[in-house]
């Protein structure tokens, strides 16, 4: 799958949730398929976003891989060790090497406790007691994700968003982790609060080497932290290639909708902009459609699709897609088509953009932000 | 405001705002929510409202129809003209009568969240007809027709049998549709759409955005589309009005706005947005956080974080000011036009 050895390895995941019916004589009555055989590899050092919408099993994904549920089947491989195999002490003692930063703040951090006992919180189960050594290490770790030392003694409801996510951060941190899932660390944030987010992201990655996974529902900024995407839909892995890829090259027709359902801050382009529209609502997850999964909102969708699941496979080097169709001589020729006029769409989106950017007031060349014009 | 900052000229604006000021009385202190905020609706437009969240963007549209609770939000002064076929009043002056002959007749509403603001336990189609027998001549099997009718035209299948549906069997995108259904059902003036797509998931967001455009240029009603989301206001909106701190910071076309920024928030808010097609190594930071509204704003909100800020902008406070573009105005002490510093008459 790639070159490097991957530090993150996941085969044929399931992750089934059990029906049930009855109060006394409790009895199975069918499953919620969250996750449904996936498999996918993350290097070392890199990140890989996961994307899709609501109810589509990816923050599942990012609890299984944990194991903070038990995964119904297949095998998760963290740095050597399979850990749906590992003993409950076995698995504590792994844990400081895998970490979870959450989508929700508010409801992640104790508002009884300071910031300090927060992100102290894992080093003392790991059982630190030098209170000299904690304090350093809190210290160490807010000047890490930008945060004042006097913030220490502060209250979870002191902070803004942005603020707690990088508390949530830190903590996470704490154990000098090699493995993070991100959950949607930034959904819930302003955009202006995103990018700070994400920039420090980024920076952590490079400076400790972390390998993230990094669960997002909005493809414009997992396309920014991501070395590679996978896009998911009821419980399954889509498509997945490194990002330059998917965006010159979606091929499955549900990457094809995501893609160009995402709001371009550019009115003439966002208004005129080829979409592939789906129709309806993503089917349960508890009675999936046979055969493909997207099969029932899919406009190239054929009686095979809805017959036979699509098995992934690596359509180019380091290109998967699951789909019957990419490469059928009926309909491949029509997903081609609406390939090239949404990629075309984006491109024509990227030409524009505004003729004034905050680097040209500090006047140094900020990187990220050079400007049409701007020598 | 002082110049019509319209796109089609010859109408007459249906809602003009005038120096609208809301605070809140909270145990901590006042909170100074929306500090003279001023702005036009044309007939028939769409206009998009900007700012993150605190920046006074709902507050300001749900206070014209005093749909803040009072206490402790207050009312302060301002006007708001609404001006249509029948009417010509000042909706903050209404009593509480008239006020409900507005509300969700000639003005409706569209919220975040449908699910909070449908009731769990009337069907979908009797809260549909509620407001049409509320406001309208509609009554028995004529307004059950015209409910159904309503669902079929915001989109959803099978309108007869989801008629005597609840809520809860309908999804976030579907429960959207009806709480549309319910705004146009008086046929309004008005409608204004606080942030509806947040909670949906973009695939559905795009179908809404979709309707509510057809919608409003089939019926030609104007639109007050509140948004964080800079895109989806790029994809619906023909004006723009970017909020921060409780006061409107920058106005102008969609188009122009958006290629030729003039205040520094909004410079530094379209560079924070992640492109799809570009790879760029970092994204723009507007460092610093939203300002304390606990006091009345003396001088620039943005000045802590803006990279032009200069001796002027921490002493006054900046008026919309045109920036020699047509209807484009920016409330900045720096003249981006020209970059260097306005002049300022003392």
């Amino acid at each position: 799958m790639s070159t490097t050895q991957p530090y993150v390895s996941v085969r044929n995941l399931k992750q089934h949730f059990p029906i049930t019916r009855g109060v006394i004589i409790s009895r199975k009555v069918g499953a919620v398929r969250a996750v449904d055989d996936i498999s996918f590899d993350i290097p070392a050092g890199e990140t890989l976003g996961l994307v899709g919408e609501s109810g589509c099993g990816k923050s599942t994904t990012g609890r299984s891989i944990l194991r903070l549920y038990e995964p119904t089947a297949g095998t998760v491989m963290i740095g050597n060790t399979d850990i749906t195999t590992l003993s409950p002490e076995a698995l504590r003692e792994k844990r400081s090497e895998m970490q979870m930063i959450f989508q929700d703040s508010y409801s992640s951090l104790n508002p009884r406790h300071s910031v300090a006992k927060i992100v102290a919180e894992p080093l003392v189960i790991r059982g630190e007691r030098d209170q000299g050594k904690l304090r350093r290490r809190v210290e160490e770790l807010l000047d890490l994700v930008g945060l004042e030392p006097d913030h220490m003694k502060r209250f979870p409801h002191e902070f803004s968003g942005g603020q707690r996510q990088r508390i949530g951060i830190a903590r996470a941190l704490a154990l000098n982790p090699k493995f993070v899932v991100c959950d949607e660390p930034i959904s819930a944030l302003d955009v202006a609060i995103q990018a700070q987010v994400v920039n420090l992201l980024v920076r952590l990655q490079k400076d400790l080497g972390l390998t993230y996974l990094f669960i997002a529902h909005d493809l414009s900024m997992v396309r920014h932290i991501s070395h590679r995407i996978a896009v998911m839909y009821l419980g399954r892995i889509m498509e997945l290639a490194t990002y330059d890829e998917l965006f010159r090259n979606p091929l499955h027709p549900y990457t094809q909708s995501l893609m160009s359902a995402v709001p371009i801050p550019e009115p003439k382009v966002e208004k005129s902009r080829t979409r592939l529209l789906l129709e309806g609502d993503v089917p349960s997850p508890s009675r999936p459609p046979r055969g493909c999964v997207f099969s029932t909102r899919c406009p190239f969708a054929t009686d095979r699709c809805r017959q036979e699941i699509p098995q992934p496979r690596e359509l180019t080097s380091g290109h998967f897609i699951a789909c019957h169709n990419v490469d059928d001589p009926e309909v491949s020729p029509r997903i081609n088509e609406s390939r090239i006029a949404i990629v075309q769409s984006l491109e024509d989106a990227s030409t524009g953009g505004p003729d004034r950017t905050f680097a040209m007031a500090t006047g140094a060349a900020a990187p990220g932000a050079a400007a049409p014009g701007e020598s | 405001m002082n110049s019509n900052v319209n796109s089609n000229k010859n109408d007459k604006p249906i809602l003009e705002v005038r120096d609208l000021h809301v605070r809140f009385d909270t145990v901590d202190g006042v909170i100074y929510a929306v500090n003279g905020v001023s702005f036009d609706l044309y007939p028939g437009e769409t206009l998009g409202v900007v700012g993150e969240s605190g920046s006074g963007k709902s507050v300001t549209m749900m206070s014209l129809l005093r749909l803040i609770p009072e206490p402790p939000g207050r009312i302060v002064s301002g006007t708001a003209r609404f001006r249509s076929r029948e009417d010509d009043l000042d909706l903050l002056q209404l009593n509480m009568r008239q006020r409900a002959k507005i509300r969700g007749n000639r003005i409706g509403f569209i919220f975040q969240d449908p699910m909070s603001s449908l009731n769990p336990l009337i069907t979908i189609g009797e809260q549909i007809k509620e407001s049409l027998e509320r406001h309208t001549k509609w009554r028995g099997p004529e307004a059950r027709q015209r409910v159904v009718e309503l669902l079929e035209h915001v989109g959803i299948p099978d309108p007869d049998a989801r008629y005597g549906n609840y809520p809860h069997q309908f999804s976030g995108g579907m429960r959207q549709r009806v709480m549309i259904a319910i705004a146009i059902a008086c046929d309004p003036d008005i409608i204004i759409a606080d942030e509806p797509t947040t909670a949906l998931d973009v695939t559905v967001q795009a179908q809404i955005v979709d309707l509510t455009r057809r919608l409003s240029e089939e019926l030609g009603i104007a639109v007050i589309w509140i948004s964080h989301d800079l895109g989806v206001v790029a994809g619906i909106a023909e004006r723009v009005m970017v909020m921060y701190g409780g006061t409107v910071v920058e106005t102008g076309v969609v188009d122009d706005l958006y290629a030729h920024p003039r205040h520094p928030y909004t410079v530094g808010l379209l560079g924070a947005l992640p492109k799809l097609h570009e790879n760029v190594p970092e994204l723009v930071n507007i460092s610093g956080t939203p300002p304390s509204l606990f006091a009345a704003p003396s001088r620039c909100p943005f000045e802590p974080r803006c990279p032009w800020a200069f001796k002027t902008c921490r002493e006054r406070r900046p008026a919309l000011e045109s920036v020699q573009r047509d209807g484009h105005f920016s409330a900045c002490w720096y003249d981006m036009e020209k970059d260097k510093p306005r002049e300022v008459r003392r």
